[in-house]
């Protein structure tokens, strides 16, 4: 069974059309990379996956059933691109409250807070509130949060975006055990060099999927050297000129 | 429970920030303080003048304990032009047999207005009641020098007063009238601002799309709130009334539970019309800029002032309307939950209405 199923799916904002026909597939403990410029509609795509948008046409399906769906959702992390925390609390309170909302025990809410604090390197800092913290701090509180359910479908939207490349990489290492756990996890990037590290790739311009492949065969099929030269040879030059 | 989380998270939020939770719980203070001040800062010093007024009754309005009457005679035409020229605040006429009492009043500081009043009606009953003792006396030394004669009926006659108000009206502005209401008012503003910013923000920050992604039901955000900001109202209207009522000295003839049933129905009705109006702002400013148009006009409208003809019909339309009636039923009038039992459906019905409607709204962000 598939994780994540996209079939057809087109949505529009204000008249103007942000998805069109998009069809993804993602199978189980996959790290699939949604790869393109920004306002291509990754977002939205993501939104859509994560129930927090019905698209107009098509079907969105999560762990085989169709979204939105609250059963599911308590069984999927998200993080948007807004770190999306309460600045005037502490982070420790931001964990706790959006824990009680997936309704973990107290036991399991104090050992999951742990566990993903650790992961972020957050630990010594929970006391804080996040009003005092650095903008790649709450990058990293924001993914903890996410991380918090022991998620089945996992979706960052930018996740590692002002995040240093120590921490970055720690991040990853973490990613892959996830995945590796079974989970699947979806990452919109537009960094290229993260891109690489997916399993998958899906290639987004103008809100149409126009390839989706592994790293290398992207690179292969477009005949460049790097994802990056692929990523503008499949984006048909609209920003040649 | 899910609906708990999300209210200890608003009374978290509240607690850190200490600067609202002051303007809460101090600013009604101050102002209503102020408020008492302005209409309740009345003089202790008056001149009476009399028409054609016994000299007991003069002799009591004289010895009257609590304010300081200075009385001069003159005849009606002139007290009434005392009066006008404000150079009296009462004229006064009563006949020699105390039965008929007819006041000229300057009603324009109405608490004035009821003070001297006041005096006046307690003076000649003072002496009404006086005379009838003394006739008691009388009848009680007949009796005992002539144990046969016939049992006389003492009669007791309540003065029969009549007032004019030379300047403003019987149920002009005092503190009391102003009181009530204002505690309606104020827990309204308050609750509308604060929970309206709260929710605007969750929903520009992206932590409400983040609730969203949970698998929380949209009653449950809806219900979390109404428990969080309802606990705040709470807190705010036993401070404000309890302040009121005990330090300030504004009558207090109901219950109080009944005072915070009507306030935390109030409160619920404006933060559910807050957390709708968030929706149509897109910044904190903008929903400042809410309070000309839902707060203010509902102050005019709510029973504060008299209103009369059409207006009074536009009255019925706002919920703060309902507030003000049942509140000066309950504090003014000592009404029970019999007289006020409609006003609180009311209230409650726009709060459960804009409830829904919440729900409706989020449905567009998510549509289970």
């Amino acid at each position: 069974m598939n994780s994540i199923e996209l079939k057809n799916v087109s949505q529009s904002y204000k008249k103007s059309r942000v998805l069109h026909s998009v069809d993804l597939t993602l199978g189980r403990g996959e790290i699939f990379g949604l790869l393109g410029p920004s306002g291509c509609g990754k977002t939205t795509t993501v939104k859509a996956i994560a129930g927090l948008l019905c698209p107009e046409e098509g079907t969105v399906q999560v762990l085989g059933k169709k979204m939105p769906d609250l059963s599911i959702m308590g069984r999927i992390g998200y993080m948007a691109q807004a770190a999306a925390l309460y600045p005037t609390l502490t982070a420790m309170e931001n964990l706790r409250f959006f824990g009680k909302l997936y309704k973990l025990s107290k036991d399991d809410l104090t050992a999951r807070i742990r566990h993903v604090t650790g992961i972020v390197g957050l630990g010594d800092e929970l006391d804080k509130k996040v009003s005092a913290y650095s903008g790649g701090m709450m990058q990293r509180l924001s993914l903890a949060i996410a991380l918090l359910p022991d998620p089945e479908v996992l979706i960052l939207d930018e996740p590692t975006v002002g995040i240093d490349p120590v921490l970055r990489a720690e991040i990853w290492r973490e990613l892959r055990m996830i995945a590796e756990g079974g989970a699947t996890i979806l990452i919109t990037t537009h960094v290229m060099d993260e891109a690489a590290k997916c399993n998958r790739l899906a290639m987004m311009r103008e809100g149409r999927i126009i390839a989706t492949g592994t790293p290398d065969e992207l690179v292969k099929n477009s005949g460049k050297a790097s994802i990056e030269e692929a990523f503008i040879y499949y984006g048909g030059g609209s920003h040649e000129n | 429970m899910r609906i708990k989380a999300i209210a200890g998270r608003i009374i978290n939020q509240l607690r850190h920030d200490k600067r609202t939770m002051a303007l809460v719980l101090l600013a009604p203070i101050i102002v209503l303080t102020l408020v008492y001040l302005v209409f309740d800062a009345a003089n202790d010093a008056y001149t009476i003048s009399v028409i054609k007024v016994p000299k007991a009754v003069i002799q009591e309005i004289k010895s009257n304990d609590d304010y300081d009457m200075t009385v001069q005679r003159d005849s009606k035409a002139e007290a009434i032009d005392a009066v006008r020229s404000q150079k009296a605040i009462a004229a006064v006429s009563v006949n020699s047999d105390c039965s008929k009492v007819k006041i000229y009043v300057d009603g324009s500081n109405a608490s004035d207005a009821k003070k001297v009043r006041g005096v006046i009606e307690q003076s000649v009953g003072q002496v009404v009641k006086d005379d009838a003792k003394a006739a008691m006396e009388d009848v009680k030394d007949e009796m005992a020098a002539n144990p046969m004669a016939p049992k006389v009926d003492l009669d007791y006659v309540e003065p029969d007063v009549t007032t004019d108000y030379i300047y403003g009206q019987e149920d002009g502005s005092f503190f009391d009238d102003y009181g009530a209401p204002l505690i309606g008012i104020i827990i309204f503003f308050f609750v509308f601002l604060i929970a309206g910013i709260n929710f605007l923000n969750e929903r520009k920050d992206g932590t409400l799309e983040r609730i969203l992604s949970t698998p929380t039901k949209r009653g449950e955000i809806i219900s979390g709130y109404v428990l969080g900001f309802g606990s705040l109202a709470i807190m705010q209207t036993i401070i404000v009334s309890l302040f009121v009522v005990y330090v300030l000295g504004m009558i207090m003839h109901g219950n109080i539970l009944l005072v915070l049933l009507v306030n935390l129905l109030t409160a619920l009705c404006a933060l559910t019309l807050g957390m709708l109006m968030s929706t149509l702002a897109s910044s904190e400013f903008q929903m400042i800029q809410f309070i000309p148009v839902i707060i203010l006009p509902q102050v005019f409208l709510c029973g504060l002032f008299k209103l009369t003809g059409i207006w009074d019909v536009l009255g019925h339309c706002v919920p703060l309307y309902y507030t003000t009636d049942a509140l000066t039923d309950v504090m003014v009038r000592g009404c029970g939950i019999d007289d006020i039992w409609l006003d609180l459906i009311v209230i409650g019905g726009c709060a459960l209405l804009f409830m829904a409607m919440n729900a409706a709204f989020l449905k567009r962000q998510r549509s289970v």
